[in-house]
């Protein structure tokens, strides 16, 4: 047991820092980060248009004066992309389960779900914010906000749909069939089979993907800026346009860069934990 | 034998997969009570048997009666298995629950049982055959012996009409053999319908009412243990054990 958790613990240092076991190795490390990065450093600062581009990206002033509004505008952006995981994580297990029904008389369903997961991920995820944030308003439809925001999200929902249904659909076949004949041997419904057994265990194997799949929406939730709401990218364009100055967009950029590397660092984090169990023994 | 005495009745059951015939008409008839074992060479078609009475394979053609109720055509899956358990050669635990929620899930959720009624259902059983201790563990956390007990006691808390066992102890390390056989054996006498696969054949003679003799797909040779053991008819039961014997297994 604690020779598992030793070489656990030696695993994850690993991920990052690769093999550093000694002292030795840990000072060459340091020194030869320290020597490649003083080099790029002092290659970037010596070159010869760098005095324009600090002034042009690195304002300490512009920074300092844009950061609270950008950061406000980026709390749109957090909503954007919390309402559509919401969605998407329900909407997507959908797809995926209507992808897996059995029998010849509801193939329907399934086609339905491969056509839509095609569609999806095959169309850039730009088009069909502008096609969905243009269009579908013009439709007038009854009940239905005409807001670009609602569209927005609607957009990012669609899209990222096909991709985390296809990740589901990866971990529902991943189920070993011997796990669905036990349950279906009980006497379990197809459904409950599913419910109770197969999604259990196939939500456990996909969360790395998952999130890995997040971190790109949360991203792509910037793309919403192109139909009109002034989230964090199109406020930053705002205060580029009126002060000449690029500055914001680093602002910007790292607002986006505090939550998703968390997100990047916790999905290696919980691959490696998989990694372990699996090579433990363990199929929890 | 009529269909009514039967706990089990197998008529003219065949079952192809693909351009391969795996059974090839089979009549069995299984008393109340009674404990058939199933001996055969790998792929003479035991597992494929037990799976088709379960209805975890449609046959082909055939009729099987489940105390005189014809069950392979038009009756609902899920009905039927709910009163056949069956137990796998590999286990099959849920391992994302623990030993109690193993048990408790079809009793709960495929026959609409109380919780506090299933687990209570579910912990008699466990004490029964020594496993209550491991009540909140996951199924990584047993050995193989106590998985397939665990598995048993699944199929058990069922209250199903006739067990099914495919070579349950066929994935066990030697020593862990004995404690599933044991319990194998008091279900047997308490009285519980069984058709075991099984290729422990001293557990067999020891234990079965009857001995079938699977040979490509068809039951060639059925008797009581002591008859089929030391005095088979056909020539291929007698190379078949003649080859089991020389192994070392009877």
């Amino acid at each position: 047991m604690s020779v598992d958790a030793e070489t656990g613990r030696a695993n994850r240092r690993s991920r990052i820092l690769g093999d550093l076991q000694g002292g030795r190795n840990i000072a060459v490390a340091v020194a030869s980060t320290v020597v490649f990065f003083a080099v790029v450093v002092l290659v970037v600062v010596n070159s010869a248009g760098w005095p324009e581009v600090r002034k042009a990206f690195f304002d300490r002033q512009l920074f300092t004066d844009s950061f609270p509004e950008i950061a406000r505008a980026f709390l749109l952006n957090v909503r954007i992309f919390c309402i559509a995981e919401v969605v998407i994580l329900v909407a997507a297990l959908g797809i995926a389960v209507l992808r897996g029904l059995p029998g010849p008389v509801l193939f329907p369903f399934r086609l339905l779900a491969v056509v839509y997961t095609d569609l999806f991920r095959g169309i850039p995820t730009i088009l069909v914010i502008y096609i969905l944030g243009f269009g579908a308003p013009a439709l007038q439809l009854s009940g239905v906000p005409n807001s670009p925001f609602f569209w927005g999200v609607t957009a990012l929902v669609l899209v990222y749909s096909a991709y985390v249904a296809e990740v589901y659909r990866a971990g529902i076949e991943s189920v070993h069939p011997s796990q669905e004949a036990a349950a279906r041997s009980l006497g379990l419904s197809h459904a409950k089979t599913l419910r109770f057994v197969i999604i259990p265990q196939a939500v456990r194997r996909v969360i790395p993907p998952l999130l890995n799949d997040f971190i790109g929406l949360q991203k792509d939730s910037a793309l919403v800026a192109l139909i009109g709401p002034i989230e964090a990218f199109r406020q930053s364009q705002i205060d580029v346009a009126a002060t000449f100055n690029y500055t914001p967009y680093l602002a910007t950029a790292l607002l986006f860069l505090l939550l998703t590397i968390p997100l990047a660092r916790l999905t290696d984090w919980l691959v490696a934990r998989d990694r372990r169990r699996q090579s433990a023994g363990g199929a929890r | 034998m009529s269909t009514n005495e039967a706990a089990l009745r197998l008529e003219g059951v065949r079952k192809s997969f693909g351009s391969v015939e795996v059974l090839r008409g089979v009549d069995l008839d299984v008393g109340e009570h009674e404990v058939v074992c199933l001996i055969g060479a790998s792929g003479s078609g035991k597992s494929t048997l037990l799976r088709c009475v379960n209805l975890l394979e449609r046959i082909d053609a055939g009729r099987i009666f489940l105390l005189g109720e014809e069950i392979a055509h038009g009756v609902d899956a899920n009905k039927v298995r709910r009163r056949v358990g069956i137990v796998f050669q590999a286990f099959n635990l849920f391992p994302h629950m623990t030993v109690l929620r193993n048990v408790t899930l079809a009793p709960t959720k495929a026959l609409g049982k109380h919780r506090a009624e299933a687990e209570a259902e579910a912990m008699a059983l466990l004490e029964r055959f020594g496993l209550a201790d491991k009540r909140h563990e996951y199924p990584d956390r047993l050995s193989g012996g106590q998985q397939q007990r665990v598995a048993i006691v699944r199929a058990l808390a069922m209250r199903p009409d006739l067990m099914l066992l495919d070579e349950v102890t066929s994935a066990l390390d030697p020593e862990l053999v004995a404690e599933v056989l044991n319990v194998i054996q008091e279900l047997a006498e308490a009285g519980m319908t069984m058709v075991i696969a099984t290729h422990e054949m001293s557990f067999a003679r020891d234990t079965a009412d009857r001995v079938c003799f699977l040979d490509a797909g068809r039951i060639l040779e059925q008797g009581p243990p002591e008859e089929i053991f030391t005095r088979p008819r056909e020539p291929r039961t007698q190379q078949f054990l003649e080859r089991i014997i020389a192994a070392g297994r009877l």
